[in-house]
């Protein structure tokens, strides 16, 4: 048996690439890849917290985590191809107009 | 039968007439408007004979109530006609000459509007006409003081308006303001007057209440005698102006600068003897006080010479005539001023007859010398010749006339009737009512019946000399040769006034009294005593005036003045007469004492207290400058400092703060990440550690 500090270990690892590559990351594909680490890394420690205290919530949590990531995904992509259609890029630099 | 219900009609017929006048009067033509103006003067006079024999009925008279008129506190003023015998004797006065003088004004008026060049005018007058019947209807009907004073104002506005009827032009036709300047003269020495009957009326509502006759005449006694002094001698000081005494009889003979009906009707016969009536109508209260009484009779008596002599030495016709109004206003002011109310009240009446015919008789003469000089008729050819226009010609000058009785025998006759009455002669109407004035004062006041007495001996002189002037001799000019008799329109009403002087003595014989007994019902047995006949004074005064006339006859009938010739008193009198010829300076003396001082107040006023004080210190430097600092004040600390930094400064800050907060809107989206990223390990943290 694995003990549970191993998963929170590599959650918390995998959480902190997501963040840093939401944080330094330019290209809008891989921002959002990184969002779905950081997900799938909360992801991990519920299921892996549900397994320690043999409850379901944590089971249930994640999969309304799941859901809510698909939904994510669609719009996500969806902006991002509206993005590179009016600036032919999806470098997220460049979508500065609000810039004060 | 009672036809006192019918009494407001005296006024309300004159203001149809008007009315009417005012409405159509230029659209029915000269015939129409005169109809029109004749037949409201001739239907107050039916209804004032209907007085007249209503009152014979019932000579306890009646008072008619139309309209409530004033009600403050306890002040009430209904509008009510007052129907006595003394009322009904000056509405009969009024009607009778004034419906006379109405008819003699449509002839009349027919060559002046076409001598002024101003035909639309003619309705324009009997407007005018009209109201004043209806002004002085008011005044000697109304039944309280206010009422009287209403119609005392109304009048002088009618003269007002008459003496200035030829407002653009001067006395001697040429174009000018002196006519209008005379209606002004009388207008103001009428307004002080008025002040005087202003006082009077609030003294006797302070005194008694009311302004009723009823209210205040049979109580006389109950007010203490100071204060019924100081009542009658403002109404003396409103007497002077109205009757024309002194020292406010300036106006009238200014006032001769209104056509001539004006001045027989309302600047000899009418208007001006309302100040009689008054005292006539207030005779318990003079005749409570005596001291007022022996005022009112000096004045009367003062005037009386001084305006004769006046008179003797004018040249114009209707001047003489003007000067021996107010010297014979002044027979009437002292009789009632002696207590002879009736007597006054008599002279009153005669006086309008004789001195109505008078005017009129010299408005035929003035309108004969006028036709000959420059004819309408189209008998003579329109273009006279222009030396006669240049020439300078005054229709009234007595000195162009002479030997007029042969030109116009009618008109001569009737005046020699007028002038004779007027002097006094048995047994013309004059002579009865003269004769009871003297009868009176010789009772009553021997100084006063000496004033009288020479008053009357120059009346009858004036009256000679004029007529010896006019009508007799030979024509000094060309018009007097060529004069033309009136047409009948403007005769007849001379005729008729005629026979009213001859006959008019007849209503107060001596003896019979009874105009005495008439005016007893109204002014009670006391008031309204009956003089005995006077032999002596009758005779002196006959003789006197029989005197006069022949040494006026000796200066002018029996060596007639010759053209350009100078009056014969002026050698006999020398400085007297030029006295007498300037009216004894009296204008210019008023002139002195009170217009040219009164003129350079107002100068002072207007230039000094108005312009420099006014108008430069207060309005240009003091408010302007003023005003001026407090906007600059107002402008630039107040609007540009305060007001505009308030809103710059909310501006700078507004925009301030965008500058350094637009900083924090990079636009980048990883920027907006970070932030959150570490809000939410702040959060989170503090969650954590502060656990």
């Amino acid at each position: 048996m694995v003990p549970v500090s191993y998963y929170f270990a590599l959650s918390a690892i995998l959480f902190a690439l997501g963040a840093l590559g939401v944080l330094v990351r330019r290209n809008a594909i891989i921002v959002f890849m990184s969002i779905e680490l950081m997900l799938n890394a909360a992801n991990l420690l519920f299921v892996a917290f549900a397994r320690s205290y043999e409850s379901l919530n944590g089971q249930i949590y994640v999969f309304f985590v799941i859901a809510v990531a698909a939904a994510e995904v669609a719009v996500g992509l969806a902006l991002i191809v509206a993005i590179f259609r009016t600036k032919q890029s999806i470098d997220i630099d460049a979508i500065s107009s609000l810039k004060g | 039968m009672e036809a006192f219900n019918l009494v407001p009609w005296i006024v309300f017929f004159p203001v149809i007439g008007l009315v009417l006048n005012a409405a159509v009067g230029r659209r029915v033509g000269e015939r129409g408007s005169a109809l029109i103006a004749i037949g409201a003067a001739a239907g107050a006079l039916v209804i004032s004979v209907l007085q007249f024999l209503s009152l014979i009925a019932h000579p306890q008279g009646a008072v008619i109530n139309l309209a409530d008129w004033i009600h403050i506190g306890t002040l009430q003023v209904p509008w009510a006609f007052r129907v006595d015998t003394l009322s009904v004797t000056m509405m009969l006065v009024v009607s009778v000459v004034g419906t006379l003088i109405h008819i003699y004004a449509a002839g009349y008026m027919h060559y002046d509007v076409r001598y002024k060049e101003d035909t639309a005018s003619y309705a324009r007058f009997f407007v005018y006409m009209n109201l004043f019947i209806a002004a002085m209807m008011i005044l000697v009907s109304g039944d309280s003081y206010l009422t009287l004073f209403v119609g005392w104002e109304g009048v002088g506005l009618c003269s007002f308006l008459l003496i200035g009827f030829w407002y653009a032009r001067n006395p001697d036709g040429k174009h000018g303001t002196l006519n209008a300047q005379a209606g002004k003269k009388a207008f103001v020495a009428n307004r002080i007057g008025d002040l005087g009957i202003l006082l009077a009326m609030f003294m006797i509502f302070w005194a008694f209440g009311s302004l009723s006759f009823d209210a205040v005449l049979p109580h006389a006694e109950a007010a203490a005698p100071w204060v019924i002094v100081l009542i009658t001698l403002a109404m003396l000081l409103g007497v002077t102006g109205k009757s024309a005494q002194l020292p406010l009889y300036v106006w009238l003979p200014d006032a001769m600068a209104g056509p001539t009906p004006v001045s027989a009707l309302i600047h000899a016969a009418t208007m001006v003897t309302a100040g009689v009536y008054l005292v006539a109508r207030s005779a318990p209260l003079f005749s409570a006080v005596p001291a007022a009484q022996t005022t009112v009779a000096l004045v009367g008596g003062l005037t009386a010479l001084f305006a004769a002599t006046i008179a003797v030495g004018q040249s114009d016709i209707k001047k003489v005539l003007a000067y021996s109004t107010i010297s014979q206003l002044g027979f009437m002011v002292a009789a009632v001023g002696l207590g002879a109310y009736v007597a006054g009240m008599f002279h009153l009446v005669t006086h309008a007859f004789f001195k109505a015919l008078l005017f009129l008789g010299s408005g035929s003469v003035i309108l004969a010398l006028e036709r000959a000089h420059h004819p309408l008729d189209g008998k003579h050819d329109h273009a006279s010749p222009p030396a006669a226009h240049a020439e300078h010609f005054d229709p009234q000058d007595m000195r162009i006339m002479g030997g007029l009785r042969k030109q116009i025998p009618l008109t001569f006759w009737v005046y020699l009737v007028g002038a004779l009455a007027l002097s006094g002669l048995p047994p013309l109407a004059g002579f009865f009512s003269k004769d009871e004035i003297l009868a009176d004062a010789l009772q009553a006041n021997p100084l006063v019946y000496v004033l009288l007495t020479l008053a009357a001996f120059l009346t009858a002189f004036y009256m000679g000399r004029q007529v010896l002037l006019v009508f007799f001799g030979k024509p000094r000019s060309h018009a007097a040769e060529k004069a033309v008799e009136s047409p009948r329109v403007i005769t007849s009403p001379l005729i008729a006034l005629a026979a009213l002087s001859v006959f008019g003595g007849l209503i107060n014989l001596p003896g019979l009294h009874s105009f005495t007994s008439w005016l007893e019902h109204t002014l009670g047995h006391e008031l309204a005593h009956a003089t005995e006949f006077n032999v002596i004074v009758a005779l002196l005064s006959t003789l006197l005036a029989l005197g006069a006339i022949y040494l006026a006859w000796t200066l002018y009938g029996r060596n007639p003045l010759k053209e350009h010739q100078a009056d014969p008193l002026q050698a006999r009198l020398g400085a007297v007469f030029t006295g007498m010829q300037n009216k004894w300076w009296v204008d210019e003396f008023y002139a002195w004492l009170i217009i040219r001082p009164y003129q350079r107040l107002a100068a002072f006023l207007a230039d000094v207290v108005d312009w420099r004080f006014l108008h430069d210190w207060v309005h240009d430097s003091l408010i302007t400058n003023g005003f001026r600092g407090l906007a600059r004040f107002l402008a630039n600390p107040v609007d540009l400092g305060v007001i505009d930094g308030i809103a710059n400064g909310l501006a700078a800050a507004a925009t301030g703060s965008a500058r350094v907060l637009s900083l924090f809107q990079t636009g980048f989206v990883r920027n907006y990440a970070l932030v959150t990223f570490l809000g939410v390990v702040l959060v989170l943290g503090y969650l954590v550690f502060s656990i």
